[in-house]
């Protein structure tokens, strides 16, 4: 039986939908991300799961029993889940030690183990030199900690996350990255993680739902969203990506009188298609490669050098086409020269 | 980590009232006890006639049918401009000096201007009598003793005497306001005119200034308005000296027999006075580009002077003198004084005046305690139900939440005076018949003084995030629970420096007062005032005194326990 299910969840403030019909089903030990811009509902969709926001139609269940339905709702404290809020919420005036304690003492537990899981759970998050300390003696990495602590110490039955790295410096985000993915591969707690980072979603995430105005667009493992994204949105929000009018004809796709090959997704009619081409999908090459690689003569026509690559912007030749081409750092090429571009067709992907 | 737990318990029930509702409906029924009853109840009464309660527009008739009627509606008004541009000379350039430059001294001004704002204004009325009596006031002895001259060089029984003792106490109002606007203005602003070519005189009227003008222009409005409102110093100067006032005038249609019906038609246009222009000092403040809101990042510093500093700093000294430190010496003076006029010699100090009061007087221990717990119980009254309405509002709890709120501060624009008369006009008389009693006071207090209390709990419910209290139900705490765990703890601090605000303001009240105490319930500034007619001035001191000392109690506590502002700060 899957853990939690969101079927047909819908929020509306008067005639404005923030949540649209979202549909999710999260297995037992799951990670899932919810990746969208600001304001595409994603926040919402996790405070109703939890209970601070009343839904107006659709369900949430867990494990089999329904949480919310529209008009009786359970409150958040019935639930059974814990919660790492973006501002993580730390009780200032409680230390460390009681700030972890709170859920345990509230589920009536001896005082023994609440004390004996409380250690525990500090020397997990390295916390326990800290006990005694006070929330603003604390960095907002320790913080942090104290927050991740005092959610998972309860064992939720979910384990809900609300963009908690936005407060963090970069290098701070990235080590908090792994150690949640850590403390999850630790306790294998089923968890919904809000981001708009994408990042962070490909670090932490089982499988990712792709957010947008509301609605889900595609829920994947990320590494095929980035390489099969179904929609517009999803290709353009997750990496950078290339967005070509192309046509099928008979199977093929075939852009500007180019044959690409094959499609690679099956159930697609002749017609108009919008292809997804990564900067990452195409090489550029001084010479004509060797190999029977799909290649396209073309010119060089702007390029920026980024550090870690470069970014070239490439007209196939015989074509108005503005294609943006990764390369390595000592691949340099002239703005102006005749390059020969060698497309992968396994990363083109069709999109709605 | 391998034990298996429970998770919180699972649903046994769903939600589907929740309890803040019927919680809703106690605050509404509160709030329309103390605020909307007493006011329509007045508006009701001055349409009716006294013994049938037909309608009548009668009572307006009488409130404006005589000169004398009209006069002190007149005299107020002017009453209340003059004070106002008193305060507003005073407070403004002491407000820029603190603020702006480098001036020495600040520390001295700031314990100045607080010492001014605590000070009863009706002690700094009596300590002027003392001061600038035609007679026998300090400045006339020691005038003609220097000059031989015959004739008094001031006389506080006047009109203008009258006003420069109100601006006295009240020039706190601007300098808190301007100071703020002013704290808020980044130096660039300055040094984008200086770099222009701009001098310092010419940037402060032309930059500086005029970016305050809102707030200059609400301080003075404030001013106004308590004013026109205000009756302790209007009552004890102005009496004797035959300037009747709106607020006078109202006190004699309560004598024998009492006139409710013509009181509440001659406090309407008060009221409605004080309700435009507070709409028109929101408008003011609330234009956006006049007020620099953005200047809050940039660097400050302090305008360099030079001599003029010295100039400004002597501007500061003159103003606590006048306002604080002489009328605080002779109130002092007279206190432990045998006779007053007398002076300061070691034959004429005695501790008689207070063993009197505090041991022989029939009324005043009676009336200290009568203060003390007024006070205390309305602060307790009012900062409760501010914090209920306010956490409902604040956290969006009710659909029509905001209607509490606007209750709530609703007694802002109603001035003490017309409250008073609204709270006798509703609950003294029957059905019941509250006149006398202390829950009357209690109750009036704590409606006059509720828009304190609530500014100061919404301030403190929004300063707590809501994720605090979040986080503790998700981990299976219910709402009280939270409360009571996190947020109440979170809060504790800043609602006591709002309990010992609203206690302080209550104890030293005297508008409301006067006008709902019975015999048993006479508070210390009701009594204080009937002393000042028995003109016994060294017993009045000593209360005063007494009422000083209580007051400086509660602010010590408060500066110690809340933070050395606490009474300082703008809403």
């Amino acid at each position: 039986m899957p853990r939690l299910v969101l079927s047909g969840l819908t929020k509306a403030y008067g005639r404005l939908t923030v949540v649209d019909k979202v549909d999710l089903t999260l297995e037992e030990g799951e990670f899932v991300s919810l990746l969208g811009p600001s304001g595409c509902g994603k926040t919402t969709t996790l405070r109703m799961i939890a209970g601070f926001v009343d839904p107006t139609g659709g369900t949430i269940a867990v494990d089999g029993s329904a949480l919310s339905a529209p008009g009786a709702v359970v409150p958040p404290e019935r639930r059974g889940m814990s919660m790492i809020f973006q501002s993580y919420a730390i009780w200032p005036n409680m230390t460390v030690e009681e700030n972890v304690a709170f859920g345990l003492k509230l589920r009536k537990l001896p005082r023994e183990e609440v004390k004996r899981r409380v250690a525990e759970m500090l020397g997990v998050v390295k916390l326990d030199k800290l006990a005694h300390r006070y929330p603003a003696e604390l960095s907002g990495g320790q913080q942090q900690r104290v927050a991740l602590a005092r959610a998972i110490v309860v064992k939720p039955s979910v384990l809900l996350l609300d963009e908690p790295l936005s407060n963090l410096d970069a290098n701070l985000r990235e080590e908090m990255r792994f150690e949640i993915r850590r403390l999850h591969d630790e306790f294998r707690i089923t968890t919904v993680y809000v981001t708009h980072d994408q990042a962070e979603a490909m670090a932490t995430s089982d499988r990712i739902a792709v957010m947008n105005a509301g609605r889900i667009e595609q829920v994947d493992a990320p590494h095929l969203l980035y390489t099969r994204p179904r929609t517009r949105f999803v290709a353009g929000f997750v990496g950078r990506t290339n967005l070509l009018e192309a046509r099928i004809e008979g199977g093929i796709l075939v852009l500007d009188g180019v044959s690409l090959g094959p499609a690679g997704q099956a159930g697609l009619r002749d017609g108009p298609a919008l292809i997804s081409l990564r900067p990452q999908a195409m090489t550029i090459h001084d010479a004509p490669p060797a190999g029977d690689g799909l290649t396209l003569e073309a010119t060089i026509t702007e390029r920026t050098y980024l550090g870690e690559s470069w970014d070239y912007v490439v007209r196939p030749n015989g074509t108005n086409l503005k294609l943006r081409a990764a390369a390595a750092p000592l691949d340099a090429h002239e703005v102006g020269r005749k390059v020969w571009l060698v497309i992968d067709p396994r990363q083109v992907a069709v999109v709605e | 980590m391998s034990d298996t737990v429970a998770p919180a318990p699972r649903p046994s029930r769903l939600r589907l009232l929740e309890p803040v509702t019927f919680l809703w409906i106690a605050l509404i029924a509160a709030l329309l006890v103390l605020v909307a009853g007493p006011l329509l109840k007045m508006l009701v009464v001055s349409f009716e006639m006294q013994e049938t309660g037909e309608f009548t527009f009668q009572n307006y008739l009488t409130a404006y049918g005589r000169q004398r009627y009209l006069d002190a509606l007149r005299n107020s008004l002017l009453l209340g401009l003059l004070s106002a541009a008193i305060s507003t000379i005073i407070a403004v350039p002491m407000a820029w000096a603190v603020s702006r430059t480098d001036m020495p001294g600040k520390g001295f001004t700031w314990a100045m201007v607080l010492a001014a704002f605590i000070m009863p204004p009706y002690l700094g009325a009596i300590g002027w009598i003392l001061l600038a009596g035609p007679n026998s006031g300090w400045i006339n002895q020691v005038w003609r003793a220097l000059s031989g001259a015959e004739a008094p060089l001031v006389n506080v029984y006047t009109f203008t005497g009258m006003a420069f003792v109100i601006a006295l106490h009240s020039f706190p109002l601007v300098f808190i306001f301007v100071k703020s606007a002013l704290d808020l203005i980044s130096s660039e602003m300055e040094d984008a005119a200086n770099i222009l070519g701009g001098g310092t005189w010419t940037t402060m009227r032309r930059v500086t200034l005029p970016l305050v003008w809102p707030s200059i222009l609400g301080g003075f409005i404030l001013i106004f308005l308590e004013t026109i409102a205000l009756f302790g110093t209007p009552a004890i100067i102005g009496i004797p000296a035959r300037i009747n006032v709106v607020t006078t005038q109202l006190w004699q249609f309560f004598e024998d027999p009492v006139r409710v019906e013509v009181a509440a038609a001659y406090a309407i246009p008060l009221l409605l006075i004080t309700v435009g222009l507070i709409g028109v000092q929101r408008l003011l403040l609330a234009r956006k580009g006049f007020v620099s809101q953005t200047g809050k990042g940039g660097e400050r510093r302090e305008v360099k002077l030079g001599p003029w500093r010295w100039v400004l700093f002597g501007w500061c000294v003159l103003v606590a003198m006048l306002a604080v430190v002489k009328p605080l010496a002779v109130l002092l003076q007279a206190s432990f004084a045998k006779a007053w006029g007398r002076g300061f010699s070691l034959d004429n100090l005695t501790l008689r005046n207070y063993q009197f009061l505090l041991f022989e007087h029939d009324m005043a221990p009676h009336a200290t305690w009568n203060t003390v717990w007024f006070s205390a119980a309305s602060a307790t009254i009012a900062v409760v139900l501010a914090l209920l309405v306010a956490y409902i509002v604040v956290r969006r709890l009710m659909r029509f939440g905001e209607a509490l709120g606007f209750l709530a501060m609703a007694p802002f624009v109603i001035p003490g005076i017309v409250m008073a008369i609204g709270f006798y006009a509703a609950y003294a008389g029957p059905p019941v018949s509250l006149y006398g009693s202390a829950l009357l006071i209690i109750l009036a207090f704590a409606a006059r003084f509720l828009p304190i209390a609530y500014a100061n709990s919404q301030a403190a419910i929004r300063a707590v995030h809501p994720e605090m209290e979040e986080a503790a139900r998700i981990l299976g705490s219910g709402r009280l629970h939270a409360i009571r765990r996190v947020t109440a703890p979170l809060l504790k601090t800043s609602l006591l420096g709002g309990w010992l605000v609203v206690f302080i303001v209550a104890s030293r009240e005297l508008s409301a007062a006067i006008f709902l105490v019975g015999p048993r319930t006479r508070t210390m500034s009701v009594l204080l005032y009937d002393l000042t007619e028995q003109g016994n001035f060294e017993v009045v001191s000593a209360f005063g005194g007494i009422l000083l000392v209580i007051t400086m109690a509660i602010v010590g506590i408060g500066m110690k326990l809340v933070g050395r502002d606490f009474m300082l700060r703008r809403e």
